[in-house]
């Protein structure tokens, strides 16, 4: 790469360097991840794929700081996320994290506004600066007029465009989405992934996806494989 | 830190389980509220027997009145001192009483009960402003007549205006009944003075009780009258004499209801751990989301605490506003110190409702703290994956 390509090239937002993860199953070490080391850009959109068991979810759940690697290191926003503590990484994921799950994990007991305000119960903002900050993230995946609605009360694709609107509402340096269509119905789904294209086009969301779907990871910029916890491929 | 309104909320959507478990701590809050009430009321009921200008004198290590002697010449020694108030008549505000229990049958049944026979002097009522002539008149000098307390009227026989009761070899007609303002004379009879130590054959008095003509005079004469040797006698504040009696019953009536309701609230604990685990294994993936955003651990223990001491306040508020009705009740038993039947209400006070509340939070809190120590150290990676 020469000096004038690598000036161009947007710098790494995640670095994985040597990031090795195995569980234990019935007294035996399963290994799931081996030896990983990318970079994920900033502003980029992101597709893990890869069978059952390859490790794309471990792989997330790492980057996301949710699990633990057994090696190496992972750079988030030059960050070196393996060496926080458990509260650290608490506080770390409020401000640096979205979260997008495949069965949304909202809050029935609260409603379409509480739990996006969720995430900024963790910062300082003023009561009025919060709503303001849900106010707009709903109304940016269009469910403004649904603020009051509880989960119960609403559709999979409205209650994921809720949970989309939790993840961005921090304004988190990644969006991390484990298959975010994989409850879906078609039209929901190719609702979802329209808004999260349009987050990372317009927004420069650096959005991290795992799917099975081919349809979901033809949205996103790149596309990566991994299988039996290796990466296969060169980033497509 | 996790919005109350979710530790709530989370309640009210299982209602029915809220309702059971909260109910079944109501219950050990009624029993326990309803002892503490019953010792208050015991104490209340003796406690405004006394007024606290009034002193009463009685013979040196006497327990009580109804143990007690205090010959004549020692109530006219006690008679003259300069303590004792004047009444509006000019005569010492002092009266001396005799005290003797007598066995009478309860009405509608033939189990006898003790009761309190007082022998009063003319000044015994003004002595008692709480005690009011509702029915009657009161007994004439050198009668064989008495006035019946209102709760001896209403539960024994022979006790109502009219009526008659044999006791000293004679008969008695009750010429009046009087309220004793619920306190523990409602429980006794008074007659002549003169009248029932004859009839008794009683030789002595049984008590002298006088008005304080300075309230705060009291320790000058009980130190003169207590160092005279012709004077056996104890002089107390009638506040204290009463509530010396009430202690012992008070104090077996709240270590009954302590140990009562701890073996009662270890049950419903174990309803309240048995909820708040239920609570626990059917949000794992919202308590697993809440991690995953950033909320420490401390946070989601505080959110299921907080889920626990509302369930336990709730039950703590039923028990309380069950319990309330208890004071409609009146019940009468035994008091041990002076061997006579007592008439006493349930008695609710402000001390009472913070201590039941506080009992009510603490069961919450020791069946919800472990299901919340569980919840706060679940694995995020685990709680997504089983939700």
């Amino acid at each position: 790469m020469t000096d004038a390509e690598a000036l161009s090239t947007p710098s790494p937002i995640v670095r994985l360097r040597n990031v090795s993860k195995s569980y234990r199953r019935g007294g035996q070490i399963v290994p799931v991840l081996e030896e990983i080391s990318f970079d994920i850009a900033e502003g980029e959109f992101l597709a893990l794929m890869g069978p059952s068991g390859s490790g794309k979810s471990t792989l997330l759940n790492l980057i996301a700081g949710i699990d633990s690697v057994d090696n190496g290191a992972i750079m988030v926003g030059g960050v070196d996320i393996t060496t926080l503590s458990e509260s650290e990484l608490a506080a770390w994921r409020g401000l640096n994290v979205g979260f997008i799950f495949q069965f949304y994990n909202l809050i029935p007991v609260l409603t379409a506004f509480e739990n996006v305000e969720l995430p900024l119960l963790l910062t300082r903002l003023s009561r009025k600066e919060r709503r303001e900050h849900v106010a707009l993230a709903l109304r940016i995946v269009g469910l403004d007029d649904r603020m009051d609605h509880r989960p119960g009360q609403l559709s999979g694709g409205q209650q994921q465009r809720v949970a989309i609107a939790r993840a961005v509402v921090s304004d988190p340096t990644i969006l991390v989405a484990d298959e975010p269509t994989g409850d879906l119905d078609r039209k929901a789904a190719e609702e979802i992934l329209h808004l999260m294209d349009r987050l990372n086009r317009e927004s420069g969301k650096t959005i991290i996806m795992v799917t099975h779907d081919p349809r979901a990871a033809e949205k996103a910029r790149t596309i990566r494989h991994l299988e039996k916890g290796f990466l296969n491929d060169v980033p497509s | 830190m996790i919005p109350v309104s979710y530790s709530f909320r989370n309640l009210w959507t299982r209602r029915f389980t809220t309702c059971m478990t909260a109910g079944g701590m109501a219950l050990v809050v009624f029993v326990f509220a309803s002892v503490l009430m019953l010792a208050e009321g015991l104490k209340k009921t003796l406690i405004d027997t006394g007024s606290p200008d009034n002193v009463i004198v009685i013979r040196g290590s006497a327990g009580s009145e109804v143990q007690s002697g205090v010959e004549r010449a020692q109530a006219g020694i006690v008679e003259s001192q300069p303590e004792v108030a004047m009444g509006s008549d000019g005569s010492p505000l002092l009266a001396k009483e005799l005290v003797v229990l007598y066995s009478l049958n309860k009405r509608g049944s033939d189990k006898p009960a003790n009761v309190v026979i007082r022998g009063i002097g003319h000044q015994s009522l003004a002595l008692r402003p709480q005690v009011r002539l509702v029915q009657g008149r009161m007994p004439k000098p050198g009668a064989t007549e008495i006035v019946a307390g209102s709760s001896i009227a209403r539960r024994f026989q022979g006790g109502g205006i009219g009526e008659t009761l044999r006791f000293g070899m004679r008969n008695w007609t009750v010429v009046g009944i009087f309220d004793g303002g619920a306190t523990g004379f409602d429980s006794e009879i008074w007659g002549d003075v003169d009248q029932l130590m004859q009839a008794f054959r009683r030789p002595v008095y049984s008590s002298v009780i006088f008005r304080l003509a300075d309230s705060s005079a009291l320790d000058r004469f009980k130190e003169r009258i207590e160092s005279d040797p012709r004077l056996n006698l104890d002089a107390r504040r009638e506040t204290k004499y009463y509530s010396d009696q009430s202690q012992a019953m008070a104090t077996f009536l709240r270590i009954l209801g302590v140990a009562l309701t701890t073996i009662f609230s270890l049950g419903a604990m174990i309803g309240a751990m048995i909820t708040m685990y239920a609570a626990v294994a059917n949000r794992v993936g919202e308590i697993g989301a809440l991690r995953a955003i950033g909320f420490q651990r401390r946070s989601i223990l505080a959110a299921f605490l907080l889920e626990a001491l509302f369930l336990g306040l709730i039950g703590g508020g039923a028990g309380l506003f069950l319990a309330s009705f208890m004071q409609l009740v009146t019940i009468s038993t035994m008091n041990w110190q002076t061997f006579s039947e007592l008439a006493f209400s349930f008695t609710l006070t402000p001390e009472i409702c913070i201590k039941s509340l506080i009992f009510s939070v603490v069961m919450g809190f020791v069946g919800g703290v472990i299901p919340a120590i569980r919840a706060a150290r679940m694995n995020i990676v685990t709680a997504l994956r089983e939700s």
